[in-house]
């Protein structure tokens, strides 16, 4: 007999929300307790040999964290998940479970500035290297990997460069080295590309963003596609004896559901950062309408994208939908229904008379460009953002409103300038996320800001 | 192995589960360590079932008695759940067609086509490469809390 396959939306509804078997709730009920008693003490010493499964407390497993993470896997295609506080707490539990002292990562250069610092500063405090490649070209990757090399970490869609990860060419290379490719996949998310189909073997989201898609709550999840070798030698700490478990082995005792379980067991356990139930629970509120949104999203991006690309007063715009990107094509490969409605753009910045960056009073009036001074590109970025009045100017992306943000000055500040030029940051860019409002509005918006900010009519 | 066999899709292994009362652990380990003995401790803990130990080089396992062979039980299995060598299999099959079990099992990793097909021929339902402390867990609920994809989609009230 053939199975019926349910599709995205179906799943996106349903996977993970049984209902309730006790009292047939239709909605995944809010489980608001630290802790879950046992039946007697056998049933406490299997749960805690991990010999069966069921709920101890909330930092390990909790059955609304539960439907979060089943949905997630679902959607992604891997075998299961691990929810987190945080997308940042995702990564750091991942690379906490794949790497220690004296090991290596090779990651991109084009990284969220949050991850740069974690591999950058934090894990090579705990003696972690990580080497930033610049690019996609997969054979840079492999040029990095050396005999301690651990983990492949890239992103899907750079930020905010716009760039699209190669990602079946980097799954080779990490796979030909014996690593898994872990892919932050938070700007495309599942409805936009699944990673473990070109042969990712972890995916991470900020569930933060599109996923949970209305910008209230925090939340981060590890998907694992339950395919990747971790006998093979390079993960010690996957097949040597656990004492704090009866001396079980992650890969021996649980196979391809070995990963996820020490993830869970040994990762959430120690580190703690676990996802409350509350936030579950509007994480997985959001998560009902992801396909709706984004397409939604997708359709205005498109619309600003084109509107920005056409108007003399843009000097750049970084998105991988325009024909003009250098990733066009890679992008419709891996993500056909469009790169994300989160990209960059640079302001043209008026040629002027020679003048002073700011005017005596501080401010730049409208008029025609040779009576502008010369503005540089932080402060073109600067008095646009400020004059925007109905995109928020805030450090998100994924919201269901637009909201704009100029990375030189705050999600990027914590790089070096080195960091910077690699990251593709220029200081004049400025990056939208673009929401749901009507498009019109959208437009009206930005023209506004453009005009006051390059003192230009478009 | 060239996997020309097409096992039983997520209905039917539910169907399998739901019809099985007892189970015959064939190969089962003291060892603690061992795969075998992880779903002992899962099915004696989390499931209905009846379950026999068969061993003929153990006596006692998790506290139950191992007996040497399927045909020293003192029931008929309703599933035979293989942990065994390759070669081994085609002697369990016998085995069990003999005491008249109507289901064949074989553990995850554990793969035989002559054997899945003979098996089938003489009425057998038949599950290979799949571990039945995962598949009772997908299907009632114990996957699920564990974070995993149980591919169950469904408006019903889930099993107790």
């Amino acid at each position: 007999m053939t199975e019926h396959t349910f599709g995205f939306r179906t799943r996106a509804l349903h996977a993970g929300g049984i209902p309730d078997s006790a009292t047939g709730a239709r909605a995944v009920p809010i489980y608001q307790t630290t802790s879950f008693v046992f039946q007697d003490t056998d049933d406490a010493a299997s749960l805690f040999a991990l010999q069966k499964y069921g709920n101890v407390y909330s930092r390990i497993g909790n059955p609304t964290v539960a439907a979060l993470e089943e949905r997630m896997a679902s959607l992604e295609g891997g075998i299961g998940a691990v929810a987190t506080a945080s997308g940042m707490s995702a990564e750091f539990i991942t690379f906490a479970a794949l790497v220690g002292a004296g090991d290596h990562v090779v990651a991109s250069a084009q990284l969220y500035g949050g991850t740069v610092t974690q591999l950058d500063v934090t894990l090579r405090r705990f003696g972690v290297r990580t080497t930033f490649v610049p690019g996609t070209d997969p054979a840079d990757y492999a040029a990095a990997i050396t005999p301690e090399t651990k983990v492949l970490y890239t992103e899907v869609v750079a930020n905010p460069s716009g760039e699209i990860a190669d990602l079946e060419g980097l799954a080779e290379v990490a796979h030909a080295a014996g690593i898994p490719l872990v892919v932050d996949a938070t700007l495309a998310t599942p409805y936009l590309v699944r990673p473990i189909e070109h042969g990712a073997d972890i995916v991470i989201h900020s569930v933060t963003k599109f996923l949970g898609g209305h910008g209230t709550t925090l939340g981060g999840v590890v998907v694992e596609s339950g395919r990747f070798d971790w006998g093979n030698g390079k993960f010690p700490q996957m097949t040597e004896p656990v004492p704090a478990y009866g001396n079980v082995r992650w890969w021996a005792n649980f196979g391809e559901y070995g990963f996820l379980t020490k993830l869970r067991s040994e990762q959430l356990r120690d580190i703690g950062p676990a996802l409350s139930a509350q936030s579950a629970f509007q994480l997985l509120q959001g998560i009902e309408t992801l396909p709706q949104r984004l397409d939604a999203q997708l359709a205005n991006a498109r619309a600003v994208a084109e509107w920005l690309d056409a108007d003399p007063r843009v000097s750049y715009v970084l998105w991988a939908g325009l024909p003009s990107h250098p990733h066009h094509e890679r992008a419709q490969k891996y993500l056909p229904l469009g790169p994300g409605a989160v990209f960059a753009f640079g302001l043209q910045v008026p040629a002027g008379d020679g003048g002073t960056a700011v005017g005596d009073d501080g401010r730049v009036g409208v008029g025609p460009p040779d009576h502008v001074p010369v503005l540089d590109g932080r402060e073109a970025g600067r008095l646009f953002i400020e004059s925007l009045q109905l995109a928020s100017h805030l450090a998100n992306v994924g919201d269901s409103r637009t909201l704009v943000i100029h990375p030189a000055s705050t999600t990027h500040q914590q790089l070096t300038i080195e960091q910077l030029e690699a990251a593709g940051v220029p200081e004049d860019l400025v990056r939208i996320s673009v929401g749901l409002e009507d498009v019109e509005d959208i437009l009206w918006d930005l023209d506004q800001a453009l005009t006051t900010a390059t003192g230009m009519n478009r | 192995m060239s996997e020309t066999w097409q096992g039983p899709g997520a209905q039917d292994r539910l169907r399998i589960l739901r019809s099985t009362r007892s189970i015959a652990i064939v190969g089962a380990s003291p060892n603690p360590a061992r795969a075998s003995y992880f779903v002992a401790t899962y099915l004696l803990s989390s499931s209905p079932y009846d379950v026999y130990f068969v061993n003929p080089r153990a006596t006692e396992i998790l506290g139950h008695p191992v007996y040497p062979s399927l045909s020293e039980l003192p029931v008929v299995p309703d599933l035979v759940d293989v942990f065994r060598r390759h070669e081994d299999l085609p002697g369990v099959l016998a085995e069990t067609l003999a005491v008249g079990a109507r289901t064949l099992w074989l553990q995850l990793g554990s793969w035989h086509e002559d054997v899945a097909r003979d098996a089938e021929a003489a009425g057998l339902n038949v599950v290979m490469d799949r571990c039945i402390k995962i598949e009772h867990a997908r299907f009632y609920g114990g996957l699920h809390l564990a974070g995993f994809d149980t591919g169950v989609i469904s408006s019903r009230r889930a099993d107790r």
